[in-house]
């Protein structure tokens, strides 16, 4: 049951849409207990590749495995060991918080419902808000109650697309500091999209830089820094994004 | 990592230890809880669940009042459209029930965190068969009991022959229910107007007010194809000649099994499919 087999290990990952290729035949396994940062712009395949480890979008080709059962063909038996925050992905406006928390909470089996949402909303500064309309909340507020949510089953691997966007500067840094947390303490394995660079190497135990679906870099960010020749990791994105990677690292050689 | 930890972090996650791949009574019940929170936190989702039953059941009530002072034919005829209205009406609005309940979760893009919780297709379709009952009854009893007082109309007094109705009716309505959450998941809202104007075509061809002998010879073979036909003609039966066609009922109910079976495959291909062309990620569009 407790194999050391990684928290999430992707092989010849394809993803093709009629109108191109999303996703062009990635690998890489992440270890339990760590975070990692997927990086790249706009189209790079990575809400693709979040969204096949999560089994919403079935792959071409190529296979995901998390916590060593097989996605999407075993999902039922890993689903409520996972969970997912986005800001694009919303829960009922007319719901209050506490409302949707329990809807969660019910259909992830948590145990003791109420003590867990109490614990949550008290983690995350919540329990004045339980019994507001969700639509009600500011942007911050909503991505506490996504946070919560994400949170309910206490998961061992953790996806976030984009968690702090639209964030006020402080907002954007109490949701990282309250992550790094439950990561530690839980020994959670947190998969991260983002662009935002400052977060990403706050955060990452490890980035993984994709371009037009493939894996151009992979390493730890100071790792990244000293390859690139840069001095933080919005230089080394702007060297990948602008086809600028392999002068630079070669200037550092 | 030692695997202590990794044991430890498990233990500490707050999940259920059962079987996590069986079906979940759990699971079905917070999803009811789920939609019956939204219909509790708005009066005009409750209030249009019983305004247009209502307004049916009076104009035909009414219709059926006129066409009864003229005696003969015509009265024998419409004798039977405030129950034929108010079995359409369990038909149209069963069917509208489950398909409201499935387009909340599109309007409110909530469709992907359901997809990546353990619910499962099963426990979601039964969630939405239970809100299409708790919906239509919300509309029907009210309409049933206004038709008792103002045209004496009694759809209770027809007993076993309504559960029979009742029945085929409700299985038709989430046959259909079923296939049109199942092309909402592939197409996303592009098909929202199929779950508003689907279940018309049957107005016509099951012959909820005529009988089917007045249909082309072509056209009745189509009707006979199709559960409510059997029903709405079991219902004249009942009204006009007080026979219980009960054998009408048993081929209405063969079928329905049949497009219940259809249509949930159906909805799973359709499920297959989304996820083959990312539509659950877009599900709103």
């Amino acid at each position: 049951m407790f194999s050391p087999e990684p928290a999430i290990s992707v092989s010849n990952l394809v993803k093709q849409y009629p109108g191109g290729t999303a996703v062009a035949g990635i690998t890489f396994a992440i270890e339990r207990g760590s975070i990692i940062g997927l990086l790249g712009g706009n189209g790079a395949g990575k809400t693709t590749t979040i969204a096949m480890i999560m089994g919403l979008v079935a792959p071409t080709s190529g296979a995901v495995r998390i916590l060593g059962h097989d996605m999407p063909r075993e999902r039922y038996q890993i689903l409520h060991r996972m969970n997912f925050e986005s800001p694009y992905v919303e829960m009922p406006h007319r719901l209050t918080v506490r409302q949707n928390l329990n809807v969660f909470a019910r259909l992830y089996g948590v145990v003791d419902r109420d003590a867990r949402i109490a614990a949550l909303a008290e983690e995350l500064d919540l329990t004045e808000l339980l019994d507001r309309p969700t639509g009600k909340l500011s942007a911050g507020q909503k991505t506490r109650v996504s946070l919560a949510k994400a949170l309910i089953n206490a998961p061992e691997v953790l996806l976030l697309d984009e968690p702090t966007a639209s964030l006020d500067p402080d907002t954007a840094d109490w949701v990282r500091t309250h992550l790094e947390h439950y990561t530690a303490e839980r020994h959670a394995t947190m998969l991260l999209a983002s662009h935002n660079m400052n977060e990403v190497e706050r955060l990452c135990d490890r980035v993984i830089m994709l371009k037009r679906g493939v894996i151009v870099d992979d390493d730890t960010p100071a790792r990244l820094l000293a390859r690139y020749g840069r001095s933080n990791l919005e230089e080394v994105f702007l060297d990948v994004a602008r086809g600028r990677g392999e002068a630079a690292r070669e200037a550092v050689r | 990592m030692t695997t202590a930890r990794i044991r430890a972090a498990h233990e500490r996650s707050a999940h259920i230890g059962h079987d996590p791949s069986a079906f979940s009574f759990e699971r079905v019940g917070a999803m009811v809880a789920r939609y019956w929170y939204l219909l509790r936190s708005s009066w005009p989702r409750v209030f249009d669940l019983i305004y247009w039953p209502t307004v049916q059941m009076f104009m035909w009530g009414f219709l059926q009042t006129y066409i009864g002072q003229f005696g003969g034919l015509p009265a024998r005829a419409g004798q039977t459209f405030i129950g034929a209205v108010m079995l359409w009406d369990i038909l149209f609005r069963g069917q509208l029930g489950f398909s409201i309940s499935f387009l909340e979760e599109m309007y409110s893009r909530n469709l992907a965190n359901l997809m990546i919780s353990p619910l499962k297709p099963p426990e979601f379709i039964s969630a939405l068969m239970i809100m299409s009952i708790i919906r239509l009854s919300i509309g029907m009893v009210p309409v049933s009991l206004l038709a008792i007082v103002f045209f004496g109309f009694n759809l209770w007094g027809l007993g076993l022959a309504l559960a029979a109705f009742f029945l085929n009716l409700i299985l038709t309505s989430w046959a259909l229910g079923i296939f049109i959450a199942g092309l909402l998941l592939r197409h996303g809202l592009g098909a929202e107007n199929m779950a508003w104007t689907l279940m018309f075509i049957f107005l016509p061809l099951t012959c909820v007010y005529y009988p089917v002998s007045v249909l082309p010879p072509w056209l009745a073979v189509i009707s006979w194809m199709l559960p409510p036909t059997y029903v709405f003609e079991g219902m004249r039966a009942l009204l006009t000649a007080h026979v219980f066609r009960a054998d009408l009922m048993a081929q209405a109910f063969a079928i329905n099994i049949t497009l219940i079976v259809l249509a949930i495959f159906a909805f799973l291909a359709f499920l297959r499919a989304a996820r083959r062309h990312g539509s659950l990620l877009q599900g709103s569009e």
